[in-house]
């Protein structure tokens, strides 16, 4: 059975810029096909400037000016029927947000109001969403909320600037899956963070896709993180995605030369042998070169490499590749 | 041993609020370590451990409360802004910021050669530029003229490092310097530290939260915790065997890039930072799963374990 | 070069620099003039608009079309004047506060904010009336200067506040720059944005401070000046008398100058502002 909660199909969504008469077109996401399944954390990785945050924007229906959704398109599977998102009026996309499909930013500070108590902010927020209920039931709402994500009431009456970064990340996740998304897109969510606040805020996500059984998008350039959480990840470089896999398979057998030196690059505890980066720079989405965009940086390129774009092969189940080198792209759809 | 820079009971006490509520944090509590010849050097921490406060003062940015720094035999001298000359280097976290997005990046590199009067002609300030872009696998054509927001981050970090070796310097003091650069990046900035200090014998100061890039590229490293070093020694002793309890905690919280050694357990995080800055004992004390009595009331002495540096009593005296 | 084709692009540019060149081109016609602007009578009075006078005479005997060339010059040195000696003076005390801080800044900004609240139209009434006698373009410049400057050295200052955080300034203390250095090339291209806006502002605001002195019959009325012209027609009641090209005369001048320099200001700090720039230099 088709389990695919969120589909991008064929996926272009261009900035269009006019800087003192000089316009440009930024490539951001660029023929992205992605099937999302229902109960699953699906990570995307990539540099910066690789269009991750873009896809993030067209994912959740956010696609403002510059930005633009110049092909394809993206389906949300609500109660079983496809539903393409260019076709929701902005009240209906108001309707599923938070109740359907929530974000996560990489700062809370743009979701808590700093001059209102956590307390406030939630009361708002529920009547927002659940139409004016009494203040004592909304409380009660969230106050089972906070104690079944283990945070402790205290901070009910806190202001954010009296909370730790930590603990501000983890009552945004909170206040995000209030209404029970099947949808959680966390943008960076944990990259502000220390490391041990890190780990945990995604305990906490974890421990909220394992009680809502929903779906978790992330996205983040640590690669320690998506080995630690994600079930699924999707390398995206230069505005595509080039490489998706089972994370045991993108970090034990990544067959994408970027995804290949991107996971041997890592540092390892016990482990001094010397490490390459990748070589060169990564290309600006305004000019990007002709054919796979890697090539240029690419040590097994070769003449095609330059001219053509190759589409996916599928090299096992769940596991596809863009490359010319391990097959000619036959099988071009997103599982 | 020779020490190239030593750092003795370091102190740093920032008043915060008004001059009459007196709410003084210690960011860098009586902290001492030294650097040697060609060594790199890390001292490594979470936000708010004191790490990038000790690396401004050794920098001459911010003045110490308490304590002396030595350069090569030389003290600092009190109240001069810059008290080293050319000896000591920095490079910084954000390659976006480290130069002026109005002007064009070369720029730094003539006014250093003039401001330290490095070379006598154009054609020899160019030759000298060009001969340190070569050692970061830049050359003096990449950069002409060019300003920093035609370059990656990872290119200007190179170029960051390229200005900083125009003086020569013994030491290069490096805030973060990869933690803004990409991960497929990272290793030509940290193969670079490796390489100054193998060929050119440079010390680097490695500042940084990130303890995988410190266990690859370090000799030595020192953990810091709320203002104190936990423990030091070299990275093999302290990353792979840790003693002190915060350093286990931060050595089991790293997310490892390796699906077959995913985060075991649950983790309890501190609920406020400033209690913790404001504690008697062991800073640490309010999460250590080993917290003694004594922990809360008194700070834990220094005590050297099998050549590494431990700042608990579970290794002092009576208890091990 | 390209500076200038780029902000000519921009109409509002385009529209407040040509007004402000055809203003100028008609102060510049002073030089070629037939009278004396200091002399009465040397032609016959309140004539209407006409081919020989064309823009008509005033009660003095003076004609407003040559009168107005030397006006609009005589406003633009006061303007230009008290606009440059208050900038030199805002940027020393905003950059020099800013970057040494402590008991200088302190200091500084004590003096710049006691000039700020200070009621400044009376003050300046009163002085101009103690040295009405020695106010000539010079003084009146100097004298409008004097407290143009507080309200964007502080602006300036907290320019540099914030810049001092940048990065950027410890790579250039590490590169061995000194204080002045440092201030010169980290800070100006940064600060001079806010010295042209601010210099137009400032011009405009001095002309409206000229234009309100000369109404109240504080400066010397034998020089023409945009002010001094509207005192003399509102002392002799043109508007009553029907002499409309002796009042409209001066006043669509400064109106058509207050507009310019504002179309200047908007156009030129939005060009000069450090974060189009950045995005320029990117596009570019």
């Amino acid at each position: 059975m088709d389990n695919t909660i969120l589909r991008t199909t064929a996926l272009q969504a261009f900035y269009q810029l006019d800087l003192y008469g000089k316009s440009k077109v930024v490539k951001a996401v660029n023929e992205v096909d992605l099937a999302i399944q229902a109960d699953e954390i699906y990570g995307i990785a990539g540099e910066s400037g690789c269009g991750k945050s873009t896809l993030l924007k067209a994912l959740v229906a956010a696609v403002e000016p510059p930005l633009r959704v110049v092909g394809g398109k993206v389906t949300y599977r609500i109660d079983g029927k496809e539903v393409d998102v260019s076709t929701l009026s902005p009240e209906q996309k108001r309707a599923l947000r938070l109740s359907y499909i929530a974000y996560v930013p990489q700062g809370s500070m743009s979701v808590l109001n700093p001059v209102a108590r956590i307390r406030d902010t939630y009361r708002d927020f529920i009547e927002s969403h659940l139409g004016r209920q009494r203040h004592q039931e909304a409380f009660a709402l969230a106050q089972d909320h906070l104690t079944d994500l283990g945070l402790p009431l205290k901070i009910l009456d806190a202001y954010p600037h009296q909370l730790s970064g930590g603990m501000r990340q983890r009552v945004t996740i909170a206040l995000a899956t209030l209404l029970k998304p099947r949808i959680l897109i966390g943008d960076e969510p944990t990259t502000a963070l220390d490391v041990v606040v890190q780990r945990g805020v995604v305990q906490l996500l974890k421990e909220v896709q394992a009680r809502l059984k929903n779906t978790i998008v992330l996205v983040t350039h640590d690669m320690g993180v998506h080995a630690n959480i994600a079930d699924r990840i999707g390398i995206m470089y230069a505005g595509r995605i080039v490489e998706e896999a089972a994370t045991e398979k993108i970090f034990g057998a990544p067959a994408h030369p970027y995804t290949q030196y991107l996971i041997s690059s890592l540092p390892k505890f016990g482990d001094k042998t010397p490490r390459e980066s990748v070589p060169g720079s990564p290309p600006s989405l305004a000019n990007l070169p002709g054919g796979c965009p890697f090539h240029p940086r690419c040590p097994h390129v070769q003449t095609r490499c330059k001219e053509k774009m190759p589409g996916f092969t599928q090299i096992e189940k769940n596991h596809r590749v863009a490359c010319w080198l391990v097959g000619e792209g036959e099988h071009g759809q997103a599982a | 041993m020779d020490k190239l820079l030593e750092v003795e009971n370091l102190t740093k006490v920032f008043a915060l609020g008004s001059v009459l509520s007196k709410l003084r944090i210690t960011a860098v509590d009586n902290v001492s370590f030294f650097i040697k010849p060609a060594e790199i050097f890390a001292l490594a921490g979470e936000s708010g451990c004191g790490k990038s406060t000790t690396a401004r003062i050794i920098l001459g940015f911010e003045h110490a409360t308490a304590g002396t720094i030595t350069h090569s035999g030389k003290k600092e001298a009190k109240n001069e802004r810059v008290w080293f000359t050319e000896g000591i280097q920095a490079i910084f976290q954000d390659p976006f910021g480290t130069f002026n997005p109005l002007r064009p990046v070369e720029r730094y590199f003539f006014e250093t050669l003039r401001n330290y009067k490095l070379a006598s002609s154009p054609a020899e300030a160019v030759r000298r530029i060009d001969a340190k872009l070569h050692a970061v696998g830049l050359s003096y054509e990449d950069l002409a003229g060019k300003y920093p927001s035609e370059f990656s981050g990872g290119q200007l970090q190179r170029i960051s490092i390229a200005r900083a070796l125009l003086t020569d310097p013994q030491l290069i003091v490096a805030d973060e310097p990869v933690s803004m650069v990409d991960a497929s990046l990272r290793m030509s900035i940290v193969n670079l530290f490796k390489k100054l200090r193998d060929e050119l014998g440079v010390s680097v100061l490695y500042i940084t939260h990130d303890l995988a890039t410190a266990y690859y590229v370090c000799d030595r490293i020192a953990i810091m915790f709320r203002g104190d070093i936990v423990e030091m020694g070299t990275v093999e002793e302290v990353l792979m065997n840790p003693r002190h309890p915060y350093t286990q905690l931060l050595r089991a919280s790293i997310p490892e890039a390796d699906t077959t050694h995913r985060w075991q357990g649950e983790i309890r995080l501190a609920d406020t930072e400033q209690d913790e800055y404001l504690r008697q004992g062991c800073r640490f004390a309010g999460r250590c799963p080993h917290a003694m009595e004594i922990c809360r009331s008194t700070p834990p002495p220094t005590v050297q374990v099998e050549g590494v540096q431990v700042r608990c009593y579970l290794y002092s005296e009576p208890f091990s | 070069m390209k500076l200038f084709r780029d902000l000519l692009r921009d109409y509002r540019f385009a529209l407040g620099f040509w007004a402000l060149c055809l203003l100028l081109f008609f102060a510049a016609l002073s030089f070629g003039s037939p009278y004396d602007p200091t002399v009465w009578g040397e032609v016959p009075r309140d004539q209407r608009p006409s081919a020989e006078y064309w823009l008509g005479t005033d009660s003095n005997g003076q004609d407003i079309f040559w009168l107005a060339t030397f006006a609009v010059r005589n406003s633009l040195i006061i303007a230009l004047i008290a606009g440059v000696v208050s900038r030199i003076v805002a940027v020393v005390v905003g950059m020099v506060a800013g970057y040494r801080g402590h008991t200088t800044d302190r200091a500084l900004m004590f003096f710049s904010d006691s000039l700020l609240v200070i009621p400044l139209f009376l003050v300046i009434v009163m002085l101009a009336m103690l040295i009405r006698s020695s106010l000539n373009l010079v003084t009146l410049g100097l004298l409008l200067a004097f407290f143009g400057w507080a309200w964007d050295a502080r602006l300036i200052r907290s320019q540099i506040l914030s810049l001092r955080e940048r990065e950027f300034t410890q790579t250039s203390i590490l590169s061995g720059a000194n204080t002045l250095g440092l201030v010169f090339n980290e800070y100006m291209p940064y600060i001079t944005p806010l010295v042209f806006s601010t210099l137009i502002n400032n011009m405009a605001w001095a002309i409206g401070l000229e234009i309100t002195l000369a109404i109240l019959g504080l400066l010397d009325l034998s020089i023409p000046t945009l002010g001094t012209m509207l005192y003399w027609a509102i002392n002799y009641q043109a508007i009553l008398l029907g002499r409309w090209w002796w009042l409209m005369t001066p006043i669509t001048i400064s109106l058509l100058l207050f507009v310019a320099l504002y179309w200047l200001s908007v156009s030129i700090s939005v060009y000069l502002d450090p974060r189009t720039r950045v995005q320029r230099i990117g596009a570019g």
